[in-house]
């Protein structure tokens, strides 16, 4: 078992049975849950325009080099840079370099999660540049040094308790502010900070092909502060967000905030197709995009995950993931938790290392059930397990097990030898992690296989079918 | 009407009884009920580790085994599910197109083929239905069991919150990520007894064998009860 298996099992040991977690997270995703149906209330037919949303993945990734050519084509030619980065490294020496030009010390940026993947904020500290988060969310985190929860909710798993008392000991503000205190408490922070900034960096929830924008969909007005006030707008993206058209916004925005929040369309909803035009009054001077790979065409290259790259980072399948619910985003070790986290991990960071995040389900389906763009979470969880094993990723004892599975269930005889006592011993030594919490196993004394030809064929003299 | 059944190989080898009631409930609806002596597996645990090489081999038997015309039911909803969903990863297109158009799961088979709700069974006690994930997403039944077990007399069912949550079951997983699957049966669990339920019901064995090895662990006096055992109470 690789290290880092081993610190996924020891870190669900601890988190599974933890109740206080349990109980925020039933509450949290029981929120969610109970908002979802309000938001899909505004589709007529719902199954239709999630085929359709993935029919427009679909031809987006299938087309991908043509997609992101179109994009920089249109968005050059409004003044922007495009960037195409390869691996995370690229993507921070390119935008260090940029900050250098512009002389940043500080930066204010929105939530992203490609920038958590690259570890921007780090990267910058040891840079001596200040980056601030200013979505709420990851305005708590970040206080707390931890990374984000949960891709949409990044501090789900605090209460508000524990947020009052995160600010208390940052800030010394008093412990017992309500919600609303201690998001105006922080607005004021953050609105220095939005002053000062020579830089705001943003991710983008869509790349739109066809008119060379990005789009960006948030809740606070963050986003758009973030890349409207500063003088330089950098946005980094991974380059699987493309969408065809600007009018399959139209379908993937009411479908985001359905899924992501229970929201018929998110607040803010922003499409930004370059900097600052000579007929304009306000924007950034200079904007940047950066096309990440980091990994990406690797799920692009395999025809069997390539729809993995369909996701649209909505959310919905970690609220509904079990495994999720009970270990929590940050048992994952990895920027994308949950059933998609666990699809994308392995082929963006290395099979050996990431595979037990593949074999970490109980393959209910209830991922694949809720996905908007009907990605098939749990087959994919299976082509994985099955890449792995082709690979000779998997360990001797298991490919000698398998084998030895495979002689036995060919061959009818040897499945009724041995008598209950024989198995019971047998198997619940073997498996130990079963009766460790579980009660023994009891087999039968006869296999039905046996007792059936006793009972049955005996009776009527007859060989093979009954 | 003729049927195969299918036993799968842990009811085959830990809950015989199983096997024989649903043969009771259905030789009482009237099928003249075949077995097969040589079956083994649906070939669903390999395939499941990844191992897809020796689970074709387990599969390809398995559509020997089962050959012919008749109806095929098992009593397990993740074995069926299994056979009809993701035997074309294996094998080309239509080699086992028969097979897969024929199997059953049993309540399914019940409900939709054999157009019976009520077997005149009769059981006397408060239940609640846990949906298996095979049940209610692969094959696709949430009301089929339910009509059943509403036509049982005596029994009173009560839904528990988060029915369609998953037990932690899912094979190598409950031994492989133990806490985890722990912690998801200790939440199904809590769910059932908040219900006032002695038993819980389900089509599938698999859930049934963890969710009462952590009963029987946490001494909690809740029991479990496949459908053919509640159904062939007659
Ligand atoms: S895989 Fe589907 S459900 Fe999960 S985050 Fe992506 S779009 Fe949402």
């Amino acid at each position: 078992m690789t290290d880092t298996a081993a610190t996924f099992i020891a870190k669900s040991t601890i988190k599974a049975p933890d109740l206080t977690h349990r109980r925020t997270i039933n509450f949290n995703i029981g929120r969610y849950n109970a908002a979802v149906p309000g938001g899909k209330q505004q589709f007529d037919q719902l199954m239709l325009a999630r085929e359709r949303a993935k029919n427009r993945k679909w031809l987006a990734i299938e087309s991908l080099d043509k997609s992101l050519e179109r994009f920089e084509q249109h968005i050059t030619a409004r003044g922007a840079k495009v960037i195409w980065a390869e691996t995370g490294e690229q993507a921070l020496k390119e935008i260090e370099a940029i900050c250098k030009a512009k002389g940043c010390k500080t930066l204010v940026k929105s939530k992203s999660m490609v920038t958590e993947e690259i570890h921007l904020n780090k990267y910058l500290e040891s840079i001596g540049i200040e980056s601030v988060e200013t979505d709420l969310g990851e305005y708590i985190q970040q206080l707390d040094e931890e990374p984000p929860y949960h891709i949409v909710t990044p501090a789900m798993h605090k209460n508000k308790e524990e947020i009052a008392r995160l600010f208390a000991d940052k800030f010394g503000t008093l412990p017992t502010l309500t919600p609303e205190q201690l998001t105006l408490f922080a607005r004021q922070q953050l609105r220095e900070k939005y002053t000062k900034a020579e830089i705001g960096v943003t991710g983008a929830n869509f790349i739109i092909s066809d008119i060379g924008g990005v789009a960006i969909t948030e809740n606070e007005g963050n986003a758009r502060l973030s890349c409207a006030w500063p003088k330089t707008h950098i946005v980094i993206v991974g380059i699987e967000k493309v969408i065809p058209s600007i009018n399959d916004l139209a379908l993937f925005w009411p479908l985001l905030s359905t899924f992501g929040t229970g929201q018929k369309v998110t607040t803010y909803n922003t499409i930004i197709a370059g900097p600052r035009q000579a007929d304009e009054t306000d924007g950034p001077e200079e904007m940047y995009v950066i096309l990440l790979d980091n990994g990406r065409t690797n799920l692009l290259a395999n025809a069997k995950t390539r729809e993995a790259l369909y996701c649209i980072r909505c959310g919905a399948c970690l609220n509904a993931c079990p495994v999720y619910k009970n270990i929590g985003g940050h048992t994952y070790g990895t920027t994308y938790s949950g059933p998609i986290g666990s699809v994308i991990t392995p082929h963006l960071k290395g099979m050996n290392e990431y595979k037990h995040l593949s074999y970490a389900s109980s393959l209910c389906g209830n991922c694949t059930e809720v996905c908007p763009v009907r990605i098939n979470l749990h087959e994919l969880l299976l082509e994985n397990r099955h890449e792995a094993v082709d690979e000779g990723d998997s360990t001797k004892a298991e490919s000698f097990s398998w084998k030895l599975w495979k002689i036995a269930s060919l061959n009818r005889r040897m499945m009724n030898l041995g008598n209950g006592k024989l198995k019971n011993a047998f198997i619940n030594r073997v498996f130990k992690s079963w009766t460790q919490h579980r009660a023994d196993l009891r087999f039968s004394d006869k296999t039905f296989n046996q007792m059936w030809k006793e009972k049955r064929l005996n009776h009527r003299g007859t060989k093979g079918t009954a | 009407m003729n049927v195969s059944i299918f036993i799968p190989c842990f009811i085959d080898q830990l809950y015989p009884s199983v096997a024989f009631n649903m043969v009771k409930v259905l030789e009482k609806v009237g099928c003249k009920v075949h077995y097969n002596a040589n079956q083994t597996c649906c070939g669903q645990p390999a395939f499941n580790a990844g191992f897809w090489e020796e689970s074709k081999a387990v599969c390809a038997k398995f559509l020997k085994d089962f050959e012919g015309s008749d109806y095929i039911v098992a009593p397990s909803a993740s074995c069926a599910g299994f056979v009809r969903n993701y035997y074309n990863k294996l094998f080309t297109k239509g080699e086992a197109a028969s097979v897969q158009s024929r199997i059953y799961e049993f309540s399914e088979f019940m409900v939709k083929v054999l157009k019976v709700e009520d077997v005149g069974a009769r059981f006397f006690a408060k239940a609640t239905y846990h949906d298996s994930c095979a049940g209610l997403r692969e094959i696709g039944i949430k009301s089929e069991p339910r009509q059943l077990l509403s036509k049982v007399e005596g029994l009173q069912l009560i839904e528990m919150n988060d029915v369609e949550t998953c037990c932690g079951f899912g094979g190598t997983f409950a031994v492989k990520f133990e806490p985890i699957s722990i912690a998801m049966a200790d939440q199904k669990i809590t769910n059932a007894s908040a219900t006032d339920a002695h038993y819980i019901i389900s089509t599938d064995m698999s859930c049934l064998m963890h969710l009462d090895g952590c009963i029987k662990n946490k001494k909690s006096g809740l029991k479990v009860l496949h459908l053919a055992d509640v159904l062939a109470n007659f």
